[in-house]
């Protein structure tokens, strides 16, 4: 234990003494060098650090995860589409797939709807802040602790029994249930459960967003058409509501990512049983369960692909950004 | 009702209008549904076990009160949960403090240097921005076995620093880029060189932003567990963070289940401190990325 201590305190003074001595050291080095030479070279010398880590720890394993796709298990031999065609032709694999695509559709939809309703509710209240807090709490704690939390919301003993889960007891009270919340498969109500987990924690975060964006809207707009007699409705409806759907578009990008990448809760709450596994889970149970390095990397490429069209959105609109600075 | 009161919420506006009851019956509605599900567990990590499987945590609002700090004293006693908090911390604060430093020097390279390539080596950076960690995981952790480093912190602080560098790159570039250019421009005529003029103006001017993203990426590391998982889990089990031995304590489904809530309020302790205290910052940059992924 204490040698984990005196690391961390090395590497919390030390790195940063390392990094910073390297950028004078660049300095020093610069100046031996002819004056007009230095603002090209000096850049690099700048980037280099970040670059190395980019390089290293996404460009090339990305690039290597794609190769591993290709191959068989011992990573010596290429197969061509092997992988793909076992992804594509495994029942596993596609209800993974297909209960990716319920999280991304219904995630994004519950995130962005009750992101919006909250920032404009909370927008017209006296205990915005406090209310803003209650509802964005969530998304500061782990998936996991998240996770256990509503393991307890949806706890079920059998009919008869004292129900323990507050789900439960709350349909208990009108005669209902008790229902074996994450053991329904059918209509995949299990994955609901999972995605309703994430929504909670999430929905704070696109209400910040959409707030922030609320506020940048000029309340002469507002007032002017109140003042031409519009109700409420039709303010939100016909001003708010058109002003607001960029941002829901962004916070939108991010929640379809979310659900792609979606992997603790489902390792969490259910391990992936009964139905409920998603792509992530099962890479990683291709990785460690099977030792399929193989499948696993096909797996990962397929989860790359998907977001492809996000990041070149994210480009598209980042240079329509830089266009306006 | 005064002539004022009709025009602020006149009986067109309906329960949408500012203050109206409706609307506010809606939101209470809304914050009460968000917060049981976390006070709920919160009640029954302070109850006895044979209580917390007996009866719903809602009895215990109710007399007799039956509360105990039992749970918590067995998980701080319990050496895997108390050194699994401590690793947290080991991996969480270099984690964070890396990555700040390297993303500050390519902020300023991107913000304030002139070079070939600038705008195109920035765009990939926005790319770089939503690739899933997982199409790295393989070649990154035969990397870290061939190295001899698979299962130790410094797999994970590196690992950690490179998965949060675009977000803090862009996060810091957008900031920095935004700084008055006339400060930077005077400081070169007055012959101060790149070095100084990123430690006396640069970073100073920056400090929202760097205690902005300093935040997002402790939580990020400490609410972390596919990468421990990875990278630590199957090699050594002894430097492995609080998320991923409370999920375990989760799937044992026996022993020690009793202690779950305790242990899941010990994991979101650091957390909450840090939203509480600093939610303003984190706030500001969950706004001003919002472009991640």
């Amino acid at each position: 234990m204490t040698d984990k201590l005196i690391t961390a305190a090395i590497v919390v003074v030390g790195v940063p003494a390392v990094l910073i001595g390297y950028i004078w050291l660049t300095e020093q080095v610069l100046r031996v060098l002819p004056e007009r030479r230095r603002p090209g070279i000096r850049p690099w010398l700048w980037l280099a650090p970040a670059l190395a880590f980019l390089a290293l720890f996404l460009v090339y394993p990305m690039i290597g995860t794609i190769i591993h796709s290709l191959q068989d298990n011992s990573g010596k031999n290429f197969v061509g589409l092997d992988n793909f065609f076992w992804f594509f032709g495994s029942a596993d694999a596609l209800s993974s797939l297909k209960n990716n695509l319920l999280w991304l559709v219904f995630l994004t939809l519950f995130v962005v709807g009750f992101g919006l309703l909250v920032a404009v509710l909370v927008d017209k209240v006296k205990y915005e802040s406090f209310a803003k807090s209650v509802i964005f709490i969530p998304l500061a704690i782990s998936m996991v602790a998240a996770s256990v939390i509503w393991l307890y919301m949806y706890q079920y003993k059998p009919p008869g029994a004292v129900q323990t889960g507050t789900l439960n007891a709350a349909i208990g009270i009108v005669g209902a249930g008790p229902v074996p919340w994450l053991q329904i498969q059918d209509f995949s109500v299990n994955t609901f459960m999972l995605i309703i987990v994430m929504a909670w924690m999430w929905t704070g975060f696109a209400m910040v967003i959409i707030s922030a964006a609320l506020k940048g809207i000029n309340p002469e707009l507002m007032e002017a058409a109140r003042m031409d007699g519009a109700t409420e409705w039709q303010v939100f409806r016909g001003i708010v509501f058109p002003l607001l759907v960029p941002t829901l578009v962004v916070v939108s990008t991010t929640m379809i990512i979310t659900a792609l990448k979606a992997f603790d809760v489902v390792y969490t709450m259910t391990s992936g049983n009964l139905n409920t596994n998603v792509i992530a889970n099962q890479m990683y149970a291709e990785m460690f369960k099977f030792g399929q390095y193989g499948r696993a990397s096909a797996i990962a490429v397929v989860l790359l692909l998907a977001i492809i069209p996000i990041m070149f959105f994210n480009i598209g609109r980042f240079r329509a950004q830089e266009a306006v600075r | 009702m005064t002539t004022a009161q009709v025009e602020q919420a006149g009986p067109r506006q309906g329960w949408f209008a500012r203050n109206h009851i409706g609307l506010n019956t809606a939101l209470i509605i809304l914050m009460i549904v968000w917060a049981i599900p976390t006070i709920g567990l919160f009640i029954n990590s302070f109850r006895p076990a044979s209580d917390a499987f007996g009866t719903g945590w809602w009895t215990a609002l109710f007399p007799p009160y039956n509360f105990t700090f039992e749970n918590y004293a067995h998980v701080l006693g319990q050496s895997s949960i108390s050194t699994a908090f401590l690793n947290s911390l080991f991996i969480s604060i270099p984690a964070t403090v890396i990555p700040i430093f390297v993303a500050a020097f390519a902020a300023y390279a991107f913000s304030w240097m002139d070079f070939p390539g600038r705008n195109i080596l920035f765009v990939v950076v926005v790319g770089l921005l939503v690739v899933p960690l997982q199409a790295t995981l393989i070649p990154v952790l035969s990397m870290f076995a061939s190295w001899g480093i698979a299962g130790t912190f410094l797999a994970v602080w590196l690992a950690h620093t490179a998965y949060g560098l675009p977000f803090a790159i862009y996060l810091l570039r957008n900031f920095m880029g935004s700084l008055p250019r006339e400060v930077f421009e005077s400081a070169a005529i007055d012959g101060a060189s790149s070095v100084t003029s990123f430690f006396r103006l640069a970073l100073p001017m920056s400090v929202p932003a760097i205690a902005a993203l300093a935040i997002f990426q402790f939580l990020f590391v400490w609410n972390d567990l596919l990468v421990a998982l990875i990278y630590i889990s199957i090699v050594n089990p002894d430097n492995l963070p609080i998320t991923v031995v409370t999920a375990g304590l989760v799937s044992s489904q026996g022993a020690g289940i009793e202690f779950l809530g305790a242990a899941a309020f010990l994991s979101m302790a650091l957390p909450l401190i840090v939203f509480f205290g600093l939610q303003r910052f984190f706030v500001r940059c969950i706004v001003g990325g919002s472009v991640k992924g």
